[in-house]
């Protein structure tokens, strides 16, 4: 249980740095860790305690494996995030040529 | 004919493999493969539809098909409410690319336009087609993450400032998907839609699934931009190239918003009284305070990005009805009436508002403004403009003999005959209001003269652009034809039968 909650714990840290910083980089770390607890999250839905690797041996059967589908949709989600993460760094790195900070108290053209 | 679903995905995604590699090698390759690509998928989408009647057919990827009743591989399930999206995805799409072949011009980097134009379509095509939920997260990541490259394409301090913004906010809710679907699996140790339904309906604990579905809602609801969570839409829409603007409002907001929502909260979750409140409300409300905020605009953009919040709470306001009337149960024929009225305000939405951005990028184009300030004399330099967006704003406003007339009349009797009469008296409100902000955008941007002075010199947009625009407004008057009883059977029963008959929905798919 105490995983799950330190897992919770994790998104809460990226929400909060999503929330209070003002630096686009540091919002874009903290989305990245928000998004890592929910990666956490998925891979612990899969495992079972004392589970083996999932390759099915007929040799020696009724052994316990681990759940194989969350680790593959984990890996989806890497890769999903890492696209996430270069876009954010592009337009991150465009919006410094621009304006020459990072402060998103300066970057206020557009209001909502 | 199931063999045909899985190339409303490849066609696009090849042709955008395809442009990237040799866009810069051929010289105008990516102006003949994109457009070609997307009549294809239209086409295909129209064959389809003609063939498929009432029925659902599934495709099951590497052939790995069910085992006794348990589906094992990953499913593209079409039925009759996906291909009514695929229609609409792909038609818009095809006029917003015809229209694009004239208006990039002005910007550099012409193939990566169009290679990410057929990523957003293969991505929304994918949401729609997919039976199975991590792979829906999967496909709207696709087109979202191409929207925010697309959305930022200008490069200028806005662009890049609205597609951060938007990023950041979209991150969010696919995070808040992404940990729902977990969520799910943990406790159905499935991820097909059927056959979750099908776990759901053998019990469930009711605090895990309300939680659930509240962040559902939050998720799907920041990629429709539902009030609350509306925050990015009006930089975002505004910022993007015109044609992308026609892409995002009229249909990306649809497929990956409100097309899921509706397909999970339909076929995926028992109906639930307090969920369709929810629905329901925040739906009025969106409807109400999006057309609020559109008539103080002044940037024409943001004037039209408003008001697809408003008329988006049409849509889910519709529907939340009618779950609320089939809960109830005493009132079926309402409900029916209720869920045809917002699928039938969803199709014209999409033409409509394209129309109406498309109209926004011609006076961009000539006038390099958005300020409605700044415009003014414009119909008679620019007549096919100026038609078209009198047409689509009549339309919009709910004026007959046009489209919008028709879909809002037919949410406003639901509404009556299910006794929700503040909902009626909301929708006829907001519509009257709607009629006053495209008022405002007509006198501003083609009569009041003082501001004409210098728009002697302007001259029509070139052909392509007026092309699309009057294919759109020619498809406005058509589908008033909609609101015939006889063709409302053939064209959205099919779509209405499987949101309220999940159970025979899940025995076709499964049955397999």
């Amino acid at each position: 249980m105490i995983v799950y909650i330190l897992c919770f714990v994790l998104f809460l840290v990226g929400l909060y740095g999503v929330i209070t910083r003002r630096n686009l980089i540091k919002i874009a770390i903290s989305l990245s860790v928000m998004e890592f607890s929910i990666f956490l999250i998925l891979a612990l839905i899969g495992y079972i305690d004392g589970g083996l690797a999932p390759i099915v041996d007929p040799g020696t059967p009724a052994q316990v494996y681990v759940d194989p589908l969350p680790q593959a949709m984990v890996l989806t989600a890497i890769v999903i995030g890492l696209a996430t993460t270069a876009m954010l760094m592009a337009i991150a790195i465009r919006l410094y040529r621009k304006y020459k900070t990072f402060d998103i108290r300066e970057i206020n053209k557009l209001r909502g | 004919m199931d063999a045909l679903i899985p190339l409303f995905v490849a066609i696009p995604l090849i042709s955008a493999f395809l442009i990237v590699i040799l866009g810069k090698l051929i010289k105008s390759f990516h102006r003949i493969l994109a457009p070609l690509s997307l009549l294809a998928l239209l086409i295909l989408a129209i064959y389809v539809f003609t063939g498929l009647g009432n029925s659902s057919i599934s495709y099951a990827l590497g052939g790995w098909t069910g085992n006794g009743g348990k589906p094992l591989g990953i499913y593209m399930v079409l039925d009759g409410f996906s291909i009514l999206m695929l229609c609409i995805i792909n038609l818009i799409g095809l006029i917003a690319l015809l229209y694009s072949l004239a208006y990039i011009s002005k910007y550099t980097a012409e193939s990566n336009y169009f290679a990410l134009f057929c990523l957003i379509v293969a991505g929304m095509n994918g949401v729609v087609l997919s039976g199975d939920l991590f792979n829906l997260f999967v496909f709207l990541e696709v087109s979202v993450i191409s929207s925010y490259a697309l959305v930022a394409f200008g490069v200028g301090k806005t662009e890049l400032e609205a597609s951060f913004k938007y990023q950041v906010l979209g991150g969010l809710a696919s995070m808040l998907i992404l940990l729902a679907i977990a969520l799910i699996y943990w406790q159905s140790k499935t991820l097909n839609i059927v056959d979750i339904r099908v776990f759901f309906d053998a019990g469930y604990n009711r605090s895990f699934y309300v939680f659930v579905q509240v962040l559902l809602i939050a998720g799907f609801g920041m990629k429709a931009a539902i009030i609350p969570f509306h925050a990015w839409l009006p930089d975002a829409h505004s910022s993007a190239p015109s044609p992308i603007s026609a892409m995002l409002s009229g249909v990306l907001i649809k497929a990956v918003g409100i097309y899921v929502l509706i397909r999970l909260f339909f076929n995926l979750f028992v109906f639930s009284y307090e969920i369709a409140m929810i629905l329901t409300s925040l739906g009025a409300i969106s409807m109400v305070v999006g057309s609020l905020l559109a008539i103080i605009q002044w940037d024409l953009k943001r004037l039209l990005a408003y008001s697809s919040i408003s008329q988006v709470g049409y849509v889910v306001m519709a529907f939340g009805m009618g779950i609320l009337l089939l809960v109830r149960g005493n009132n079926e024929a309402a409900a029916i009436l209720a869920i045809a009225g917002g699928l039938y305000h969803m199709i014209n939405h999409a033409v409509f508002k394209g129309l109406l951005f498309l109209n926004a990028g011609s006076i961009e184009h000539r006038l390099d403004t958005r300020d409605l300030k700044k415009m003014g004399g414009l119909s008679r330099v620019m007549p096919v403009t100026y038609t078209t967006s009198f047409m689509a704003s009549m339309s919009i406003s709910g004026i007959p003999p046009f489209n919008g007339f028709f879909s809002k009349l037919i949410i406003i009797i639901a509404a009556i005959n299910g006794r929700f009469y503040l909902l009626a008296t909301l929708a006829v409100l907001v519509s009257i209001i709607t009629l006053g902000y495209f008022l405002k955008f007509q006198r501003f941007a083609f009569f009041n003269k003082a501001a004409g002075q210098a728009v002697k010199k302007i001259k029509e947009v070139p052909f392509p652009m007026s092309f699309s625009m009057i294919f759109l407004a020619v498809l406005c008057l058509a589908l008033s034809l909609l609101a015939l009883p006889s063709v409302r059977e053939t064209i959205l029963s099919p779509a209405i039968d499987v949101l309220i008959q999940a159970e025979l929905h899940s025995k076709t798919i499964i049955g397999m």
